[in-house]
C-alpha cells in the first residue's frame, strides 16, 4: 500500500522511535554547531560516557532478571575511595584485587538478599544506597582520598592512558560490552537471565535455579561497578566520597532508554550501549549549543517518558492507556 | 480473640515497639557517651524532634497513600525545591508589591498550587500513558530538578519576610507551627484513608488493580488525585520549612525521596500496594528522626546514620518476610 496507515507509522515509530529521535538530535546539533560531529568530539563523548556505560552494562543484567539496582552509585564511590586509599598503602598491584574483592562482597550481599531471601530489590538496594554511602564515609573518615605520588605510578593507565590512539576507557567499555553481550546472548547463563526475568515461576518449574541466577546478576553488576570505580579513580587520581552519587539514576535512565523493561525479560547489551550514547551525545550537544548543564535534565525527562511510552504503546497496540 | 489478631497487632505495633526501644537505648547510652549533660528524653528535646520530623513527615503521609495505591513517587524532593523557590521568589515579584504582608498567603497558595500541579502532571502521565509510576517519577525527578536550576542557576534563592519567620517560629499550646502542620496532615490523610470511599478505593486498587477496574472504580483519575495530593504535601512541607529559613539552594530536597520511602516502609506499608496505614507511617517518621537525633546525641557522625538506616531498612524487610512465612504456616494470617 502506498499510503501508510496511522497505525503503521505508529508501530514503526514505536519500534525504532528512539533511533529516529537520536538521528534527529544528531542532525539538529550538527546544524547548530559544526563541531558536534567531528571525530575528536565523538571520541570525547564516548570517553566521558565510558564510566557510566560500564556500570550500565552490569545493571542491564539485573534489570533483565526482573530486579533493580539503585546502589550502583554509592558502590562506585566506595570502590573508588577504597582503591585510592589502598593504592598508597599496599601498592596498585595489590590494591586493585583487594578493591574488587570488597566490592564483589557487597554485590554478593545484595544478591543473597534479593536472590535467596527473595526480598524486594527496590527496597534492598535503596537501603544499600544509604548503607554503602555510610560505609564509604566511615572508611574514609569523610576526607577526600588522593594518591600522593601521582607521577610515580602506572595506576593512571585505566583512566588516562591510550593504546593504538584509542583512550583506554573506551577500550575497556567496548571490550566489556562485547564480552557481556556475548554472555547474555550466546550462553546458557544469558538465557537463564531472560527466563527468570520473563516468568520467574515458569523458569523455576523448568529447572532453572532462580535464586542463583539473580545472585549471579548482582555479582556481574558489582564487577562492572568495581571496574567503573577503577576507571574513575585512575582518571582523577583522587576523589570525593560522593563521586558516584546520583549515578544510579543516570544508569537506570540509560538502560530504560535502551528499551529494557523494568518488569524484566527484555533488553540487550547493544541497546543499553545505544542508551548510554544517546545520553552522552545529548549532554554534549546541549552544552555545545551553549545551554546550561541542567537543560539536559529536562530533556532526559521528556525522552525517557516518550521512549517507554512508545515502547509499551507498540506492545499493547494503542497509544493511550486502557485504564479508565 | 480471633486468630491472627495478636500477630496482626504485633506487626502493626512493631514500629512503636522500635520507637520505645530507641528511646531506651539512647537514654541509657547517652548517660555514658553523650557530651552534653542533658538527658535524651528531655521534654523540650522531644518537642524539637517532632518539629524536625515535619518536613519528611508531611511528605511521608502523601507517600503512604501513593504506595498503598501500588505506585511510588521519586520526584518529591525536586517538587519540594520548586515549591520553595516559588514561595520565596514570588514574594519579590513586582505585581505583588502593593500587597504588603498580604503577599504571604498569595505566595503560599502559589507554591501549593505549583506543587499540586506538578504532582497531578505525574499522575496524568501515569494514567494516560500507562507507563509505570517508578519510571514516570524517576524522569520527573530529573526534569523537575532541571526546572529548579533554570530559576536561578546554581545560585541560592533567598528572601526573608520577618512576619513569615515569626509565624513559622511561633508556638501554640507548646507546639511549633511545623509540628501542628504535621499533626494536621497526619489526621487529614488518616481520615481520608480510613473513613472515606476514596481511601477504601486506594486499598482496593493497590490490592488488585484488575478487580478494582471491574468493580467500576475509575482507577486513572483516582491515582491522579493521589499524585496531586503528594505534590501538594511536598509543597506544603517546603512552605512550612522555608517560611522559617528563607533561603533555598538548588540542591535542597535531594535524597528526600529516600528518607520518605524509608519512613513509609518502616511504618509497614507494602511496596507492592494494598497494605499500610498513616499511623504506622507516623511511627516510621518518628523512628527515623529519633535515630538521627539519638546517634548525634551519643556522638556518632552522619555517616553512621546513613549506615544504620540502610541496615535497619533491610533488617525490617527480612523480619517482615519471616513473620509472613510464619504467619502463613502457623498463625494463618
Amino acid at each position: 500500500m502506498a499510503t501508510l496507515t496511522r497505525q503503521q507509522v505508529g508501530t514503526f515509530l514505536a519500534k525504532q522511535g528512539i533511533l529516529v529521535a537520536f538521528v534527529a538530535f544528531l542532525i539538529g546539533f550538527t546544524i547548530a554547531n559544526p563541531k558536534f560531529l567531528t571525530p575528536d568530539n565523538i571520541l570525547s563523548v564516548v570517553r566521558s560516557s565510558a564510566i557510566l556505560g560500564v556500570m550500565a552494562l552490569g545493571v542491564t543484567f539485573v534489570v533483565i532478571s526482573g530486579n533493580l539496582d539503585l546502589s550502583v552509585g554509592s558502590m562506585m564511590s566506595f570502590s573508588t575511595i577504597v582503591v585510592l586509599d589502598l593504592h598508597d598503602k599496599i601498592g596498585p598491584t595489590m590494591a586493585i584485587p583487594a578493591m574488587f574483592a570488597m566490592t564483589l562482597a557487597l554485590g554478593a550481599l545484595i544478591g543473597f538478599l534479593v536472590g535467596y531471601l527473595k526480598l524486594n530489590s527496590l527496597i534492598v538496594t535503596l537501603g544499600m544506597l544509604s548503607a554503602i554511602h555510610g560505609l564509604t564515609l566511615t572508611y574514609s573518615g569523610g576526607k577526600n582520598m588522593d594518591i600522593v605520588d601521582k607521577e610515580g605510578t602506572w595506576f593512571s593507565v585505566f583512566g588516562q592512558g591510550s593504546a593504538l590512539g584509542i583512550p583506554v576507557p573506551i577500550l575497556i567499555f567496548v571490550t566489556l560490552a562485547a564480552l557481556l553481550g556475548l554472555v547474555l546472548s550466546k550462553t546458557g547463563f544469558g538465557r537463564k537471565v531472560y527466563a527468570v526475568g520473563g516468568n520467574g515461576t515458569a523458569a523455576t518449574f523448568s529447572g532453572i535455579r532462580r535464586a542463583r541466577t539473580v545472585f549471579m546478576c548482582y555479582i556481574m553488576s558489582a564487577a562492572c561497578v568495581a571496574t567503573a570505580g577503577l576507571m574513575q579513580a585512575s582518571r582523577s587520581m583522587g576523589s570525593q566520597n560522593t563521586v558516584g552519587q546520583g549515578m544510579e539514576l543516570e544508569v537506570l535512565a540509560a538502560v530504560i532508554l535502551g528499551g529494557a523493561s523494568l518488569l524484566g525479560g527484555s533488553g540487550t547489551i547493544f541497546k543499553t550501549v545505544i542508551g548510554v550514547l544517546i545520553l552522552g551525545f545529548i549532554q554534549n550537544g546541549l552544552l555545545l549549543i551553549g545551554l546550561q548543564f541542567y537543560v539536559q535534565f529536562v530533556v532526559t525527562w521528556i525522552i525517557i517518558i516518550l521512549a517507554v511510552w512508545l515502547d509499551i504503546a507498540a506492545k499493547r497496540g494503542r497509544l493511550w492507556s486502557p485504564i479508565a | 480473640m480471633k486468630p491472627g489478631v495478636f500477630s496482626k497487632a504485633l506487626k502493626s505495633g512493631a514500629i512503636w515497639g522500635f520507637v520505645v526501644l530507641e528511646l531506651i537505648f539512647f537514654s541509657v547510652a547517652g548517660e555514658f557517651l553523650s557530651l552534653s549533660d542533658k538527658a535524651f528524653m528531655d521534654w523540650e528535646n522531644m518537642l524539637l524532634l517532632l518539629k524536625q520530623s515535619a518536613p519528611i513527615g508531611i511528605i511521608a503521609m502523601g507517600m503512604t497513600i501513593v504506595m498503598v495505591n501500588g505506585n511510588i513517587d521519586l520526584s518529591v524532593g525536586a517538587t519540594f525545591a520548586i515549591a520553595a523557590i516559588v514561595l520565596l521568589d514570588s514574594m519579590t515579584w513586582p505585581i505583588f508589591a502593593g500587597l504588603g504582608d498580604w503577599v504571604i498567603p498569595v505566595a503560599w497558595l502559589l507554591a501549593l498550587a505549583v506543587g499540586m500541579l506538578l504532582g497531578a502532571l505525574n499522575g496524568f502521565i501515569v494514567w494516560k500513558t500507562g507507563v509505570d509510576a517508578f519510571i514516570v517519577t524517576l524522569g520527573a525527578m530529573l526534569g523537575y530538578r532541571g526546572i529548579v536550576f533554570m530559576f536561578n542557576g546554581e545560585q541560592p534563592t533567598s528572601h526573608l519576610n520577618w512576619t513569615l519567620v515569626d509565624f513559622a517560629e511561633a508556638e501554640f499550646l507548646g507546639l511549633a507551627t511545623a509540628s501542628w502542620f504535621l499533626l494536621a496532615v497526619t489526621f487529614a490523610i488518616w481520615f481520608l484513608m480510613a473513613k472515606t470511599v476514596h481511601g477504601r478505593n486506594a486499598y482496593a486498587i493497590g490490592d488488585n488493580r484488575e478487580a478494582a477496574v471491574n468493580a467500576g472504580i475509575r482507577v486513572g483519575p483516582h491515582m491522579m488525585i493521589n499524585f496531586a495530593i503528594i505534590g501538594f504535601l511536598a509543597a506544603l512541607s517546603a512552605v512550612v520549612f522555608y517560611s522559617e529559613s528563607g533561603s533555598v539552594n538548588p540542591n535542597d530536597g535531594q535524597l528526600y525521596e529516600l528518607w520518605v520511602i524509608t519512613a513509609v516502609v518502616l511504618g509497614g506499608t507494602k511496596i507492592t500496594g494494598g497494605a499500610g496505614n498513616v499511623i504506622g507511617t507516623f511511627g516510621g517518621v518518628i523512628a527515623i528522626q529519633l535515630l538521627r537525633k539519638g546517634l548525634g546525641h551519643i556522638g556518632a557522625d552522619t555517616s553512621t546514620v546513613n549506615l544504620v538506616i540502610g541496615l535497619i531498612l533491610i533488617a525490617v524487610l527480612v523480619l517482615d518476610r519471616q513473620l509472613n512465612i510464619k504467619g502463613k504456616e502457623e498463625l494463618k494470617l
